[in-house]
């Protein structure tokens, strides 16, 4: 049976993600508050966006300790960009606090996530618009059968992305650009750093719905 | 252009990153600050994205005079408060404007109508640029020409500084009529809508197939309580730009965050109510009938 995902819908690119879902055959319907967790789900989408506005919405609404307690619980949860600071357990703030005060420097490099992912991520550390880009990663599975290997070659797209700094204990690289972890894993959560809703590869989706 | 991984970057891409980041930008409330400080209350109440600007809307209505880029170190003093993305604006056909914001690395730059025009006749071409440009426009003609120059993202144009959303609504519905006319029509009519419209074919004929804009449309102009947000996101809006409205009502930080949580649930009548209850005193407002500066006809 096609398995039913529930897709975060408190701000960001929510439908891009929808779409994505409904094309590989799932049932997909939004989360915009806490009645939204009466209908059954398999799985759980964080879509891009700005982490800072999710963070409060899923206060606001009365979603974050639902959803904490599912997440940590194992259901099975892909973020992306802003999805991924969500659920990583270390977020750091982005350079420069020059002329604020201590209060606001600290406040701002803060984003209070689900922290279930045991990874440190750098918020905004590819730069500001300007640094956005498009990249080729390799697929971690596949970089031991040689790097040329076409099949583990997929698409990334960075829009304002945050950087994979650390991993933590039990948590292993999915999807690697230049050597570095761009997208990871940890029990049934993945994270990643770029859209996989934005560009035409499956790989991530596919990773994601074996567990759904 | 080269990104931090060294990477270059081709225009095709350039203006398909551009387009996605106002995608990111979707379901969110972009605000107009003028100092760190407020920038910081905006962020604190979740904008998705702030405006730096030296006077909001309002305020240049009753000052008067020519109105400009703001200081570019009053700009840096706010992207350096936030994490959020930061806009700014540029004059209409101001492209030396725009070239010292794409400088400072600004986030999106807005050829606004709010400034004074720089060029009767020109708009800025925004292809020779890297980063991305949003524009206002109050039916799909000027929207699809705005996009043809190169603008990744387009808003309404409504009334800014007014408080009043009459505007926005009827530029917002235009739009959307036009769309769904568009959407209707047969392929062989296309190339004369094209022609009325004054607008490329390629890109109608993408309107035609997919029934909406190439790029996110934003709500703006008079937009003041989450009521008007909700209607607003009701009539087809992606999200929504509040100026004036904020920091010129009694309690900024609340009515933000309301309106902020009015863009997520704007068809939950009851969540609205609760929005809606005690947020102080909103911007005094001016009647479209009373205003002497339409700004909304400026650059067609």
């Amino acid at each position: 049976m096609a398995p039913t995902i529930a897709v975060l819908a408190v701000q960001g690119a929510f439908i891009e993600h929808e779409r994505r879902l409904q094309a590989l055959g799932c049932e997909a319907f939004e989360l915009r508050q806490a009645a939204d967790l009466a209908r059954p789900f398999d799985g759980l989408v964080l879509p891009g966006g700005e982490s800072t506005v999710q963070a409060k919405l899923l206060r606001a609404v009365g979603l974050f300790d639902p959803l904490r307690e599912r997440i940590a619980a194992g259901l099975p949860t892909l973020g992306t960009c802003a999805g991924l600071i969500l659920l990583a357990e270390r977020v750091e703030g982005a350079g420069d606090t020059q002329g604020l005060s201590a209060d606001a420097a600290a406040r701002r490099a803060t984003v209070e996530g689900f922290r279930t992912l045991p990874v440190t991520v750098s918020r905004n550390a590819y730069g500001r618009q300007l640094g956005s880009f498009r990249g080729e990663g390799l697929l971690a599975s596949a970089a031991s059968e040689g790097p040329d290997e076409t099949a583990a070659r997929i698409p990334l797209t960075f829009i304002r992305a945050p950087r994979i700094e650390g991993l933590g204990t039990g948590t292993e690289p999915l999807v690697t650009l230049d050597g570095r972890p761009v997208a990871v894993r940890h029990g049934n959560q993945i994270g990643a750093a770029f859209h996989p809703e934005l560009d035409a590869d499956d790989t991530l989706y596919r990773l994601f719905l074996e567990r759904a | 252009m080269t990104t931090a991984q060294g990477t270059p970057v081709n225009h095709t891409e350039r203006v398909a990153l551009n387009r996605q980041l106002a995608q990111m930008l979707k379901g969110g409330v972009i605000m107009d600050v003028t100092t760190p400080e407020q920038a910081r209350i905006a962020e604190e109440a979740g904008a998705c994205a702030v405006m730096a600007l030296e006077r909001i809307p309002a305020d240049i209505r009753a000052a008067g005079g020519v109105s400009r880029m703001s200081d570019p170190a009053m700009i840096k003093g706010i992207q350096a408060a936030v994490t959020i993305p930061v806009m700014a604006k540029c004059r209409i056909g101001h492209f030396a404007e725009a070239q010292i914001l794409q400088a400072i690395e600004i986030d999106y730059v807005d050829e606004s109508e709010v400034l004074s025009p720089a060029d009767d006749t020109y708009h800025i071409d925004k292809t020779a640029f890297a980063v991305p440009f949003v524009c206002g426009a109050r039916d799909l003609g000027e929207a699809l020409r705005r996009i043809a120059e190169g603008a990744t993202m387009i808003r309404t144009k409504g009334e800014p500084g007014t408080g009043d959303v009459v505007q926005a609504v009827r530029h917002m519905r235009k739009m959307n009529a036009e769309i769904r006319r568009i959407q209707n029509l047969r392929d062989d009519e296309l190339f004369e809508a094209a022609k009325e419209l004054r607008v490329p074919l390629e890109l109608l004929r993408e309107v035609h197939e997919t029934g909406k804009l190439p790029v996110v449309n934003f709500a703006a102009g008079g937009i003041a309580t989450p009521a008007d947000a909700a209607l607003m996101m009701q009539l087809g809006a992606e999200g929504v730009f509040v100026g004036s409205g904020i920091f010129k009502s009694g309690d900024p930080a609340r009515r933000a965050a309301a309106i902020v949580q009015a863009v997520t649930n704007y068809d939950d009548a009851e969540r609205l109510a609760a929005l809606s209850e005690n947020l102080g005193e909103a911007m005094v407002g001016i009647n479209e009938s009373e205003i002497q500066i339409i700004m909304e006809e400026r650059g067609q």
